[in-house]
């Protein structure tokens, strides 16, 4: 496919120049602690890691870190599915964690690092997880797959540090890897095509060769 | 959503007197619920004080031989802590029966408690809401109620508060602390912190405006078989019809409180002395003046039978 040429503006470009020019009013505003004019968007400076590298940005303070990634830093990997926090397609991993970018603001990760799918693995090199849901045809459609790996790889990690689930039987023992085990920890993310129990399969993998 | 400024707080006084100047504002830590319901306009305040930076992410042990809680310890670290798990086993047990991974990972211990009603009415704009607009009236009340409280309900309100979290701190006799934007602290039982909608269903708990809940503190443990049960429509990640946390002794006395049947957690102190002759003396007291609605009315029935299994489970413990 053919580069975009600088000339090119899209309407998302005239968007965000449009937001720039009007938020120069509005910083002064919030500093005098004095309400904003009436959806006049407010601009804050945020730096934060993304796959290894850094990120000075200014963004509109309702920008959600999802909309960040995609919209901002162009890294559209991360999913955008219900933008509630209820199906985890936009499962990214912050400081280690599993988090949903879109219940949470841009500006609230200062100094943080975020992983998304393009910091795991590349089309050439690819994160076992990826292999394993390529190996097991754990998806269909694909929408919530990179959510999905995301999540797994997050998830591992929780069951390596000995953090209890709603199905473990014994809270103080460590938890074990049965697919109810893997099947409670992922239900923050939802696949509309079904392919569970493919999941399930290409995480046992995974966590079976300790990667 | 709406616009909004935004700030780092940097301690809880600092927090709670930025509340103070800013009318319309509002803390933010996990934001899980809050950045919900500000994209759907249900909140919108104009300046929003990020609390994530204070130092209030630690569990230490009191000198009472209890655990102080940190406002901003996430669900995952506090369910997963060793003295957690080994002591107040009914707390771990309803964190992890709230939510999915990723949200227990962002979702603070004050903020749970804050969670606002899931009631279908209260997040659909277009309807009458007494929560999200005083005096506009109730949609819920001759609407769909399978979800909706059975006790402490009012001509107002009928909606549920939707923690797991919020029934085991109410068993286990949790203390709320707070700062106030004058710099006074103070400490609320639980029992006291979450209201019943009366004619004000838009006020939810008895916090102050600018008031920062700092901590919330465990008394020393009491011990018993601790068993927490969350009966919903699907096996995981989803809000409970009914949920009964149980501490049982050995002499079978013990506490009880209910979840998913009124607008804050359901304990009848009274009801409990019915412990060891079994369920069914304990669900008459707990749900004493219960007024269902004809699509919530399966709810008494399976209070009782919850409670049932869930003693039943405890003494095979």
């Amino acid at each position: 496919m053919r580069e975009r040429s600088d000339f090119e503006i899209t309407r998302r470009d005239v968007l965000k120049v449009g937001a720039v020019s009007v938020a120069v009013s509005a910083v002064p505003l919030a500093a005098k602690g004095q309400a904003p004019a009436a959806d006049a968007p407010v601009l804050s400076k945020v730096s934060f890691n993304v796959n290894g590298k850094a990120y000075n940005l200014k963004l509109d303070t309702r920008t959600s870190l999802l909309d960040a990634l995609r919209e901002q830093l162009h890294l559209t990997g991360t999913k955008k599915g219900c933008d509630h926090g209820q199906c985890g397609a936009c499962t990214v991993i912050v400081d280690g964690r599993r988090i949903n970018s879109c219940l949470t603001l841009a500006v609230m990760h200062e100094g943080q690092s975020i992983t998304t799918i393009e910091g795991l693995g590349t089309r050439d090199n690819l994160h076992p997880m990826q292999a394993a849901f390529v190996k097991h045809d754990g998806y269909q459609c694909g929408y919530c797959t990179p959510g999905q790996i995301c999540s797994a790889v997050a998830m591992l990690g929780e069951i390596k540090a000995g953090i209890p689930s709603h199905v473990s039987t014994d809270l103080t023992a460590r938890p074990t890897l049965t697919p109810l085990e893997l099947r409670e920890r992922m239900s923050g993310n939802i696949c509309r095509c079904a392919a569970y129990s493919n999941i399930v399969d290409a995480i046992t993998e995974v966590a079976g060769s300790g990667a | 959503m709406k616009p909004f400024t935004y700030e780092r707080a940097r301690s809880p006084a600092e927090a709670a007197a930025a509340a103070s100047r800013w009318p319309g504002s509002k803390f933010i830590a996990g934001g899980t619920n809050l950045l919900d319901l500000m994209k759907l306009e249900i909140e919108a305040p104009q300046h929003l004080i990020d609390v994530n930076g204070l130092a209030l992410d630690k569990i230490e042990a009191t000198p009472e031989g209890g655990l102080r809680i940190g406002a901003l310890v996430r669900n995952t670290d506090l369910a997963a802590d060793e003295r957690v798990r080994r002591d107040y086993a009914l707390l771990s047990r309803a964190l992890l029966a709230g939510a999915s991974g990723q949200l227990r990972n962002k979702a603070t211990t004050a903020g749970n408690l804050l969670q606002r009603t899931r009631c279908a009415y209260f997040y659909d704009t277009n309807q009458p809401c007494n929560k999200r607009k005083p005096g506009s009236g109730c949609s819920a009340i001759g609407g769909f109620t399978r979800q909706h409280a059975i006790v402490g309900v009012s001509e107002a309100c009928i909606a549920t508060h939707p923690s797991d979290m919020a029934i085991a701190m109410r068993a286990l006799d949790a203390i709320v602390e707070t700062v106030q934007p004058n710099g006074t602290t103070r400490r609320i039982p639980i029992a006291d912190f979450h209201r019943l909608p009366a004619n004000t269903p838009h006020i939810e708990t008895t916090l102050q405006p600018g008031e920062l809940i700092t901590a919330v503190v465990l008394p020393k443990p009491i011990g018993g078989t601790q068993v927490y049960h969350k009966v919903r429509d699907r096996a995981s990640y989803a809000f409970a019809l009914v949920s009964i946390g149980v501490i049982v002794q050995r002499d079978g006395q013990g506490r009880v409180a209910v979840g998913g049947i009124a607008h804050k957690p359901w304990r009848v102190e009274a009801a409990e002395a019915a412990m060891p002759k079994g369920a069914e003396a304990v669900a008459d007291g707990l749900l004493e003046g219960a007024k269902p609605t004809k699509d919530n009315a399966f709810k008494l029935p399976l209070v009782e039978r919850t409670l049932d299994a869930v003693l039943a489970q405890a003494k095979r413990a």
